[in-house]
């Protein structure tokens, strides 16, 4: 039901946006088939989401905090024992009903990268989670950046990549002209992850993003099934009762 | 020991003691079994009392979240986080309230919209509409000021935008500025006194209206698809021959009306409460922050229409101006109405056309207010604008010279 409304929405968007002209250019970097690739989580994937919590504790947490949840909410809701959320998870000096904050100060993050990084509980909910997507996949090599590393999805980026060690180093083709446009990635040295692999670790961690941006999506939505049920019966017997008493109304 | 007459226990027991003291019979007489309403209501009625019901949603969600949010500066934003994450329920509790905002103003539309089709705002029932313009004002008020709670980046910059227009009326202006902020800009003391009037100033007010207007209904009667009075068919008991009461008629009808929105209201609810960044906005997931304005600044869909003849306007002053008129405009509507009829069953062919411009005006107007501002949409913007005040600038002339049909002497189920 989510999808199709969602579908729907987009549906009458383009068609409203189709009728009335196109509407201006977005402000942001080249365009290209990159804009189109989706995230395709799904939060109640239990183990995707153990995956993304485990990738985001130990490549992103150093300067990142999600600072409105708890180790243990999370801990309860992914189903991680105990014995790994201390051993595996919980950052040093955390206890398990902290928030999970990072120990990079904010005021040594904006020394070393410009800008403190930003706590990313509400990110997928503030941008989208294609957006973080797009994000995470379109680091590419340019040599007139700072930090030697450009971004399609944000463009000037302060962030490095550091998730290169996992998917390699990448250039980016564009095509010629005054509006280039992305055609093209060319790995200059492999990571660790195949693009497959890399794919894979990518939407796991947008997924745990997007848990921690609502934890309660998942429960929120099957919950509503019975809701809706319920009520198609409360409705069905409103509507017999009331066809009952409008017999004699001619 | 000799029991004074006052005491009732033995003659009728409870019921009977509590009406010597509380007219509770006489007023279900009067109000619920005792009044008469016409029996060819169609489906645009359910919107009145589905309104009352998204208000009564809005009191208790809202009850409950007074328990929680914190009205600070600093406060706010992480509190509303606290009650999506740590109050039992809170989630449920927000959605319902962010859900139920947009839902009033879909149901308030469509209510006036039934008004406006079946002539419901004519003679003798000007009071009753002019009661429920000012219901909408209010609504208007109230909505907008819950909406800068959440302390987002954009409940921020759209009350700088909204606030910002009282700044256009002549030598006042900034001075009034400042005294709805109560600082040089938005700032603590704002989100601290919409707080104030978003939960008690503005509610009782509604409420107050709710009543009025719905007093108003009673001594009138309502209107119906035919537009015409059934209190000029009386049968040999004096009572109208279309009437029927309400209770238990039209409450039951009703219950089947609310066990449908409701399925579209939890519907919203359970699976996309931010309506695709309609009902929740996704700048308002980043704290108010003075110095990021969000990239396109927009009020809440139900407030964009208008939003769009503002920026129609070269002049903010004239398009502060504009948009007063579109809404103040609407109050006059009894008068600018000169048909012989009031249904749009027995109207001519130019009410028909003028109400399908109208409507549709009003919806591009809606869509444009939410786009960005660029050349092409402010000139659709203009066009869409000029349909709308056409729409009620020319009625006394199109009403009068078209040609009706006669209404009909009883109510009819098909017009």
């Amino acid at each position: 039901m989510a999808k199709a409304m969602r579908h729907f929405i987009f549906t009458a968007a383009v068609a409203l946006t189709l009728a009335l002209g196109s509407s201006a250019e977005a402000a942001s970097g080249p365009g290209g088939a990159w804009t189109q690739w989706t995230a395709g989580n799904d939060v109640s994937n239990i183990a995707s989401l153990q995956r993304g919590a485990a990738n985001f504790m130990g490549h992103c947490a150093g300067c990142h905090s999600v600072k409105y949840l708890r180790y243990s909410r999370m801990s309860a809701d992914l189903k991680i024992p105990d014995e790994q959320l201390e051993s595996k998870l919980l950052l040093p000096g955390s206890k398990r009903n902290d928030y999970i904050t990072t120990a990079l100060a904010p005021a040594d993050g904006e020394a070393w990268f410009g800008k403190a990084p930003p706590d990313l509980s509400l990110i997928t909910r503030a941008k989208g989670t294609d957006y973080v997507y797009q994000f995470l996949k379109t680091f590419y090599a340019d040599p007139k950046s700072a930090n030697g590393t450009n971004n399609l999805a944000l463009p000037g980026t302060a962030m490095p990549h550091v998730l290169s060690s996992l998917q390699g180093v990448q250039a980016a083709k564009f095509s010629e002209g005054e509006h280039p446009h992305w055609e093209s990635f060319e790995l200059l040295e492999p990571g660790q992850l195949s693009p497959e692999a890399y794919d894979g670790f990518v939407r796991d961690t947008v997924n745990f993003l997007d848990y921690a941006g609502e934890p309660v999506k998942a429960q929120r939505q099957s919950l509503g099934i019975w809701v809706i049920l319920f009520l198609l019966v409360f409705t069905g017997f409103a509507y017999l009762l009331k066809k009952e008493y409008w017999k004699d109304v001619k | 020991m000799a029991a004074s007459s006052d005491n009732a226990t033995d003659k009728g027991g409870f019921r009977v003691w509590l009406n010597k003291r509380l007219p509770v019979d006489e007023f279900v007489a009067s109000q619920l079994t005792g009044y008469l309403a016409p029996k060819n209501f169609n489906i645009w009625y359910f919107f009145g009392s589905l309104a009352l019901l998204v208000f009564v949603i809005q009191i208790l969600s809202g009850i409950f979240l007074t328990m929680h949010y914190k009205p600070s500066e600093l406060m706010a934003f992480d509190s509303v986080e606290y009650i999506m994450r740590e109050v039992e329920w809170g989630w449920l509790i927000r959605y319902m309230h962010s859900t139920g905002a947009s839902f009033f103003f879909i149901m308030v539309y469509l209510h006036m919209f039934r008004a406006m089709i079946y002539g419901s705002y004519r003679a003798p029932r000007e009071l009753l509409w002019i009661l429920g313009m000012l219901l909408y004002l209010a609504l208007m008020a109230e909505a907008f000021m819950g909406y800068v709670l959440p302390w987002g980046n954009m409940s921020y910059w759209g009350a700088q935008v909204i606030v910002n227009l009282f700044g256009t009326i002549p030598v006042v202006g900034p001075a009034i500025v400042e005294w709805i902020r109560g600082d040089y800009g938005i700032a603590d003391s704002t989100l601290n006194r919409f707080f104030a009037l978003h939960v008690i100033a503005v509610p009782f007010a509604i409420a107050f209206l709710i009543l009025m207007h719905l007093v108003a209904l009673r001594q009138t009667g309502s209107n119906n698809p035919d537009g015409i009075e059934i209190k000029a068919k009386l049968g040999p008991d004096g009572k109208p021959i279309d009437g029927i009461p309400f209770h238990p008629y039209y409450t039951i009808k009703d219950l089947v009306g609310v066990g449908v929105f409701l399925i579209f209201f939890c519907g919203v609810m359970f699976f996309v409460p931010t309506f695709g960044g309609l009902f929740l906005e996704k700048p308002n997931f980043e704290a108010a922050n003075a110095l990021s304005t969000p990239e396109h600044i927009a009020p809440v869909w139900y407030f964009t229409a208008f939003y769009a003849m503002l920026r129609a306007v070269p002049d903010q002053q004239m398009g502060a101006l504009l948009m007063l008129l579109a809404i103040v405009v609407l109050f006059f509507l009894p008068w600018l109405d000169r048909s012989p009829v009031k249904s749009i069953r027995y109207k001519g062919i130019l009410s028909k056309i003028a109400l399908t411009l109208f409507v549709i005006a009003f919806i591009a107007l809606s869509y444009l207010g939410l786009a960005p501002a660029s050349d092409l949409y402010v000139i659709l913007a203009r066009v869409f604008t000029a349909i709308y005040f056409a729409f009620f600038i020319l009625m006394p002339w199109y009403t009068r010279i078209e040609k009706t049909k006669p209404a009909p002497e009883r109510v009819t189920y098909h017009g």
